[in-house]
């Protein structure tokens, strides 16, 4: 008990005296920027458990491509089961009665439901009186249709009056306000209508390329357990092409995206800590050599070697907890204005922030602080007391290379955990460490080159020296340094250039509408009016087929472990066929048909698809088209630049081989921007209703929002990696700030002027951070090469002002920095520093 | 007859450095009794401060034993030693050894509240008022002049009422006349509280005024004087 006061009370003395600051400092931004991201990931994934059943609209959901078998409604009847069929489908619609020009026509995501439907949670309809929506009774009934307000707003029609959906006429008897099925606010696609099934087949909108979802909701009403074995039996049934959902894997997209957004977060959080870790590490080591003469004196004073290390593992207990606990009250803070950035997820719809975060947070800064600073607090405590007579003992070290292991170790932990994927972490953990190793590498090499540069005037060679004499600890600094500038050149520059390319990567002249689900007989009269429109595309034909066999062997889905890749595999491809190599797409792996025709000619793979499914350049490939078997052997790999925003294919066959095949054709035209573009596709979609035109320039700048709120997000997590690159320079300069102070106090005893001592501190600061600076942009520039290669998959141009900025820039700062650290130095006697330090 | 305070026999500490095993310490033994004030003297290198090490317990000896209020130091393991420490000794050193991230008050605290005494503000105000800093207690080390330091550590020695004081050159890094204050000082407390004190010193002004001294050359006892001092007792 008595111990712990003096702790507290030693704590709080080295606190006031400054001597914790960066320490304390590191350790709230670590915590800090781990709690900000995990109580962000965990309440939007709150969220999404919350509404989950509500969103799935019943227990289960049953999906297909074609129409679903009667098998699984009887068999869930007769297993004392509810089930209710439902179809969804993409259609322009637009206002019955309106002047065409004027309202234009919408793409809506329209879902025919039947009776029962939802069978859970509740469609809530607009009422003017009852702010919160009343509760619907049933379903639109035959003729009627409900809009969401989105598409009613949009269309500018209220109840009373009439939809033209496909063929059929419908009129409008209430807004929905909410309904299950609703997605959360980031990822939400387009404006919806609900209809009555039974008036889909008067739309005639069920053509063969029209990708309708055929769905079957089974809900357990009963509460007699019985869902368990009717999945259990469900999953042997299931066909290709269809798949059934329940609540635990709701949305994959979305979670998987949220799930994606997590980890890219955490990651960057993760530099963040590594970033304190470093700064903890240094403040620790120079805590240790500025309380070697505490602990001896306490020795001195006759506390028990247990009782030295009790107080001093006390004060960093006490410490850790109070600075995790100032980290987790920031991160709230944080986590308040993350949400607040993403302004398309009202904060309401999410639940409080859990304790787990917090948990998580505080256990990384706990682990980060005894990871780095408990092997120099064993070695304080075991600090002989006769150094109180004796300074010139030699320092005990803090535990060597054990204790470097044990702060890697943690770092490796922690890092594991992020990626929460094994070989990520791996990557990660490889990619970290390489780099650390190299700058210190580089350094040491550079220190040593530093030895055959002329050297003139004594001054210069004085600084050098200085670097030369502790190669290790000069080139752990620089390391250190470097791994802060690279943090802030990332920042600044890097991320800058990525922005600017990946927004040069979408050509100016880029379609902005899809034109899609045209019928053969259609095609030229459509392709006119796109002409007539603005610049268009060709118009693709567009078979639908699906992937059967690899090599003469039936494909079995469950091969993938990636659910995006198994989806691949089990919908629907768009294929389609030409002669002509499309814009945007490159061969990178084979050769083009060049003429060839005929299944002979092959098929031509888009690279990524080929990569997920494990197909390579002379696999064998069998596409069943409406009951037709088509086998070809992969002849060439494309590369696609998708957001060409032009039609793309994942499968192109050679002409001669599709034609006989039930198709669409699908095109591309730029419009120009305004109400004449709204009139032509009103104009389009009247004359042929079955067309569907898809503004990609709404997706695009859709697309362009959901990319501008999540860089917002990395942005501001990035802010805390900038804080943690300041802070490693801090703690870098002050780790050897002592010696610098009581070198220079020595040279001024021997008679150097203040002047040529602030020049042979000058010079090795400045080549110091001109080392690290330059290193730092080399990390810099590697890490832009990996995320524009690999992540943003846009061409990388190095920026040689990176290297300029790096060099320069790391010369100035940690010049002034070391400047500002030691020109008190100048001014104390020179003996009170010696006493002081001595 | 009193039992001696501290007794040294037979102490011997050798060295390897480079191939030579090197004699610091060689044979000495003597008996110091509680009230007297002793002056170990000799030139640099002479074993002085090896044998104050050794005496408080800091090193341990090659051969030989020291008894500190009766016991020996050969038979307590080093936590056990620290506690003699805390209970019978108190430190002056050369260079002051404050603690540079306290204040002077904390300093003078910083013992009193290992040993878990009560009131160690009190205390360590009274002992600072005593040694003229009755003003200077929340000034770190470095805002204070070599002398008023070194009056500190004074303060910081005699606060936890120690059976011996143990001084290494304490005016070694203090101008002739600060270092008489600070020596004049350190007496008069000495005097006061009938402390035992025991001086390691080249300073052959500052080794008259003890009633006894012992005289080192090259590792060895080479002389043990007693004579009328100003300071001796009674």
């Amino acid at each position: 008990m008595n111990t712990l006061k003096l702790a507290w009370r030693m704590l709080s003395r080295d606190w006031r005296a400054g001597e914790l600051t960066i320490l304390i400092a590191a350790m709230v931004l670590a915590v800090a920027s781990i709690g900000t991201v995990g109580f962000f990931a965990d309440r939007v994934k709150g969220a999404l458990g919350k509404q989950a059943n509500l969103l799935l609209g019943g227990d289960i959901l049953i999906s297909g491509d074609r129409p679903l078998p009667e098998l699984f409604a009887t068999e869930a009847q007769a297993r004392g089961l509810v089930s209710t069929p439902a179809l969804r489908f993409n259609s322009m619609v637009r206002r019955e009665d309106a002047d065409a020009s004027a309202a234009g026509a919408v793409l809506t995501d329209v879902k025919a439901v039947a009776d029962r439907y939802p069978l859970r949670g509740t469609i809530l309809l607009v009422d003017p009186a009852n702010e919160s929506g009343t509760p619907a009774r049933g379903i639109p009934s035959r003729g009627e249709a409900w809009p969401d307000a989105r598409l009613a707003a949009r269309l500018g029609i209220k109840t009373g009056d009439a939809l033209a959906v496909g063929d059929a006429t419908l009129k409008v008897s209430a807004i929905v306000q909410q309904e299950p099925e609703v997605a959360s606010g980031l990822l939400a696609i387009g404006p919806r209508l609900l209809i009555n099934l039974d008036d889909v087949p008067a739309t005639n909108l069920l053509q063969p390329g029209n990708r309708a979802t055929y769905r079957l909701l089974v809900a357990d009403l009963s509460t007699r357990d019985v869902l368990d074995p009717y999945i259990k039996w469900l999953q042997r049934e299931l066909k290709v092409g269809q798949r059934m959902e329940n609540v635990r894997d709701l949305r994959p997209e979305v979670r998987q995206t949220l799930e994606r957004a997590e980890q890219f977060l955490g990651l960057s959080a993760l530099v963040a800590v590594i970033l304190a870790a470093v700064a903890v590490a240094l403040a620790a080591s120079r805590y240790l050599r500025r309380h070697l003469d505490t602990a001896a004196m306490l020795r001195c004073f006759g506390a028990p070697r247990r009782q030295a290390l009790t107080l001093f593992v006390l004060q960093f207990a006490v410490l850790g907890v109070l600075a995790s606990v100032a980290g987790i009250a920031l991160a709230l803070l944080g986590q308040a204005l993350l949400v607040a950035f993403l302004t398309s997820v009202a904060p309401g719809d999410l639940p409080a922030p859990g304790l787990l975060p917090a948990a998580t947070a505080f256990g990384t800064g706990v682990m980060l602080l005894f990871g780095f600073a408990l092997p120099p607090l064993i070695a304080l405590a075991n600090v002989p007391p006769l150094r109180v007579l004796r300074r010139d003992l030699p320092r005990p070290k803090p535990g060597g290379i054990v204790a470097y292991l044990l702060g890697a170790a943690v770092i490796a932990l922690l890092i594991a955990w992020q990626a929460q994927d094994a070989k990520a972490g791996a990557i990660m953990i490889g990619g970290i460490g390489g780099l650390l190793v190299a700058a210190a590498l580089a350094a040491w090499a550079m220190i040593a080159l530093l030895k055959r540069l002329p050297q003139r005037g004594a001054t210069w060679r004085f600084g050098l020296a200085n670097l030369r004499r502790r190669p290790l600890a000069s080139s752990l600094q620089i390391g250190a340094l470097a791994l802060g500038f690279m943090a802030l050149l990332l920042l600044t520059v890097v991320r800058g250039d990525l922005m600017q390319n990946w927004r040069a990567s979408i050509p100016p002249d880029a379609p902005n509408h899809f034109v899609l689900n045209v019928l053969p007989d259609q095609a030229d009269a459509v392709l006119a009016a796109m002409k007539a429109g603005g610049s268009a595309t060709p118009l693709y034909p567009m078979v639908r087929g699906r992937l059967v066999e690899i090599n003469g062997t039936r494909l079995d889905t469950a091969q993938y472990e990636d659910t995006r890749a198994r989806r691949l595999a089990e919908r629907e491809f768009n294929l389609s066929f030409t002669s002509e190599l499309p814009k945007s797409n490159r061969v990178v792996n084979g050769k083009w048909f060049d003429g060839a025709t005929g299944t002979a000619a092959g098929v031509s793979m888009e690279r990524g698809i080929a990569e997920s499914l494990r197909l390579k350049l002379g696999d064998t490939v069998t596409y069943d088209i409406a009951g037709t078997p088509v086998t070809a052997k992969i002849t060439s790999l494309r590369k696609v630049e998708w957001d060409s925003f032009r039609p793309n294919f994942f499968a192109l066959f050679a002409p001669g081989v599709l034609e006989s095949m039930p198709q669409t054709y699908l095109g591309a035209v730029r419009l120009p921007e305004g109400s004449k573009s709204a009139a032509w596709l009103s104009a389009l979609v009247q004359q042929y209703p079955n067309v569907l035109a898809i503004d990609v320039g709404e997706i695009m700048r859709q697309v362009q929002m959901i990319i501008g709120q999540v860089a917002k997000a990395v942005e501001f997590v990035f802010l805390f990696t900038l804080l943690g690159g300041l802070l490693v320079l801090q703690a870098a300069i002050a780790a050897t700030q002592d010696e610098r102070r009581f070198d220079a106090a020595i040279l001024r005893t021997l008679g150097a002027s203040r002047a040529q001592l602030s020049a042979a501190q000058n010079a090795e600061f400045l080549v110091l951070g001109a080392i690290a600076g330059t290193l730092g942009a080399a990390g810099a520039t590697a890490i832009g090469y990996v995320l524009s290669d690999r992540v943003f998959q846009i061409p990388f141009s190095a920026n040689p002002v990176v290297w300029l900025y790096g060099a320069a820039g790391g010369a100035i700062i940690v010049t002034l920095a070391g400047w500002l650290g030691t020109r008190g130095t100048m001014r104390q006697p020179p003996l009170a520093v010696i006493r002081q330090l001595a | 007859m009193t039992q001696p305070l501290l007794r040294a026999e037979q102490l011997t500490k050798i060295v390897t450095s480079g191939d030579a095993p090197l004699t610091i310490l060689d044979d000495v033994g003597f008996a110091i009794n509680p009230g007297e004030t002793v002056a170990v003297v000799g030139a640099s290198g002479s074993g002085k401060t090896t044998l104050l090490g050794l005496l408080a317990g800091l090193d341990g000896p090659t051969r030989g034993d020291v008894w500190l209020d009766g016991k020996a130091l050969s038979g307590l393991d080093e936590d056990a030693r620290a506690a003699l420490r805390q209970r019978l000794l108190g430190f002056v050193f050369q260079s002051f050894q404050l603690l540079p991230h306290l204040t002077a008050l904390e300093n003078v605290m910083l013992p009193l509240e290992l040993a878990g005494a009560n009131a160690a503000t009190a205390t360590a105000k009274d002992w600072l008022a005593r040694v003229g800093l009755a003003k200077r207690t929340t000034h770190y080390p470095r805002q204070l002049s070599g002398g008023e330091q070194q009056r500190v550590a004074i303060a910081r020695a005699f606060a936890g009422e120690p059976k011996i004081l143990m001084a290494d050159e304490p005016t070694g890094n203090l101008d002739n006349a600060t270092g008489l204050e600070v020596i004049d000082l350190m007496f008069r407390l000495n005097r006061e509280h009938g402390t035992t004190l025991l001086l390691v010193t080249h300073d052959v002004s500052l080794a008259g005024r003890c009633a006894r001294r012992l005289s080192l050359a090259a590792g060895r006892l080479v002389g043990d004087d007693r004579m009328d001092s100003e300071d001796s007792p009674g």
